[in-house]
């Protein structure tokens, strides 16, 4: 079985400050972590080469080269191998270019199964995935919290709609999404941190996944962010309301009454 | 392809996501701030319906504003399947051109309408809270959370048509149904291939729910941090009811295994936007704020008077949630 885990390196936004004066965000104070729902990707995808003699996990990211250190924890955790796709071209990519690049990467390893966290935590999108498949023609299967059965031909999966969960049965190879109840990511194993240290991703240029230029990159890409703003609405606006428990209560139900929230 | 011309494009859609032959309100909502759109850009507003034996449901979506419904019955739309629902609205939307496809950002939604972006070449904004228009360009201007609701975006597809977006439930608001407004119902000729997938339905199991729907509910009671154990989540429920509430809960509160995962309001867990939101012993995390800040009025309960959920509250509560959390089940079972 071969499994490609797509990852993402985002802001580390539980240290993310907005600067009071410019309203925006200080991304350089934040720092990078691998999207946390991607962890549950690659473990997934380990979790699979376990049953499968024989199989690969390869782990792909595009971004800029220090997104190595990240490939190297996936290496850390257990994946066999790590590609980076760098390119200046692929720069300001939107998520449909983002999908076109990702799908061609995949093109080029070969696969059974793509694996990706169900969205990442800096653009929340969620569309890279199915956007994925829907390039290289193949089915995709999102909110995936678990692989009731798997062999080489198909699959099939719980995934997490709003309402329950739909059983669905696909043949391979197929794209998944994965949400947290998934699984619970292993640590990165010491035998895999000795390999990591070692390790050197390969990193793939534009040309090398034979992208077409004019797919990729903020000039390609259909979506533009016309603007953006902080969203940290103003503080002291909320009305405090005095007094003891009993008489906060009190005015709180009163407020609430007006607003025809409570009976 | 055919030359791509912009002009070409005309009208509003929105996908009428059904599950079961129950039509998602998210719909009734797009086409309530469709019918804008549509009046202000001079075109039509469509719904596009498919599914299995859900013809009949086209009258709620004419009432609720559309003047075309069009509509893909059969069997093999029985259930969602995100390849044929992305082969059939590509479909529709190749034979007849729209300006603007929206579609709620439900698990449904977010599932297809990427696949349906590739296909037609389209941009595909997720998860958006409101839209403007630029008349001198028709371009629709969506806006947007990003970095977990820190920041806001406003997003075009400049270049290419349809516009496409998915947009959040529960934020605009529906038109009061017309049962005597006319509208015509189109059942456009669909490929044979659009109904091939790989992928098929086996079996759909309803979440057991004791509690009320977080992401439906109307009003929703969260416990954080601040509630110092699992015991005492039993205030939040009994608040939450009183309130005839859902139950939410902090990554906190859930990472200390005080509530299972389901109930995890935030950018990890739920997006909630209800009518009122109560907050009991949560600070606020940007996380935290990212699924529940579109709430319509936010109360918060905290010791901490810099607590950063204040901030987002229209109601601040300060001192201990052990005194106020009771103080304020007793008064509204009192009425």
């Amino acid at each position: 079985m071969k499994i490609v885990v797509f990852i993402k390196q985002v802001p580390d936004t539980t240290n993310i400050k907005v600067d009071p004066e410019t309203g925006t965000l200080k991304r350089e104070t934040a720092g990078t972590v691998m999207n946390p729902f991607d962890m549950y990707a690659i473990e997934e995808g380990l979790r699979i080469k376990e049953k499968f003699a024989g199989s690969t996990v390869t782990v792909v990211t595009m971004g800029p080269p220090m997104a190595k250190e990240m490939l190297r924890i996936a290496i850390g955790m257990g994946a066999d191998e790590a590609v980076l796709l760098s390119d200046r071209l692929l720069a300001g990519s939107d998520t449909w270019a983002t999908s076109y690049a990702l799908a061609k990467a995949a093109e080029k390893l070969g696969f059974d199964i793509m694996l990706f966290g169900k969205q990442a935590i800096d653009g929340d999108t969620a569309q890279v995935g199915p956007s994925a498949a829907q390039y290289l023609n193949i089915p995709s299967l999102t909110w995936v919290k678990k692989i009731k059965e798997i062999s080489d031909t198909e699959l099939t999966v719980e995934r997490m709609m709003d309402d329950g969960v739909d059983i669905v049965k696909s043949s391979l190879p197929v794209a998944l999404t994965v949400v947290k109840e998934i699984n619970e990511p292993r640590l990165e194993s010491l035998k895999g941190k000795m390999r990591a240290k070692k390790y050197e991703p390969a990193v793939w240029s534009l040309a090398d996944i034979n992208g077409d230029e004019k797919m990729v990159g903020v000039k390609n890409s259909p979506t533009r962010v016309a603007k953006s703003w902080s969203a940290q609405r103003e503080a002291g606006k909320a009305e405090i309301l005095e007094g003891d428990a009993t008489a906060k209560a009190e005015t709180l139900f009163t407020r609430l009454k007006e607003l025809g929230l409570a009976k | 392809m055919s030359e791509f011309k912009k002009e070409d494009f005309k009208g509003v859609w929105v996908f009428a996501e059904q599950r079961r032959g129950v039509l998602h309100n998210v719909g009734f909502e797009l086409l309530g701030r469709g019918r804008e759109l549509a009046d202000q850009l001079g075109c039509e507003l469509a719904a596009v319906l498919i599914g299995n034996g859900i013809k009949s449901k086209a009258a709620d979506l004419i009432a609720a504003g559309a003047d075309k419904v069009y509509v893909v019955d059969s069997p093999k739309l029985d259930h969602f399947n995100d390849e044929l629902y992305a082969n059939v609205l590509s479909d529709i939307a190749e034979q007849f051109k729209p300006e603007i496809i929206l579609t709620g950002a439900t698990a449904v939604g977010r599932a297809f309408f990427p696949r349906v972006s590739i296909k037609l070449n389209a941009g595909l904004t997720a998860d958006c809270t409101a839209f403007e228009l630029d008349m001198a360009t028709r371009n629709l201007m969506q806006i947007r959370p990003a970095f977990g609701g820190s920041l806001m975006a406003k997003i075009m597809t400049p270049e290419r048509r349809p516009q496409m977006s998915t947009a959040r439930y529960k934020v605009f608001k529906p038109l009061v149904k017309d049962p005597n407004k006319k509208g015509e119902v189109i059942e456009p000729k669909i490929k044979e291939d659009s109904f091939s997938a790989r992928s098929s339905f086996i079996e759909f199991i309803q979440e057991i729910e004791t509690t009320i729907n977080l992401s439906e509910a109307d009003i929703v009671v969260s416990g954080g941090r601040g509630m110092g154990s699992a015991e005492n989540f039993k205030l939040v429920r009994e608040l939450a009811q009183a309130l005839n509430g859902a139950v939410g809960a902090s990554r906190a509160a859930v990472d200390s295994g005080w509530i299972p995962y389901s109930h995890q309001v935030g950018q990890t867990g739920k997006t909630v936007s209800p009518k009122l939101y109560v907050a009991c012993g949560i600070s606020g995390s940007v996380q935290h704020l990212a699924g529940m800040q579109s709430s319509d009025v936010i109360v918060a309960i905290n010791k901490d008077p810099e607590a950063p959920i204040f901030g987002v509250a229209k109601f601040g509560l300060v001192g201990d949630l052990f005194e106020i959390v009771p103080a304020l089940t007793a008064r509204l079972k009192k009425g």
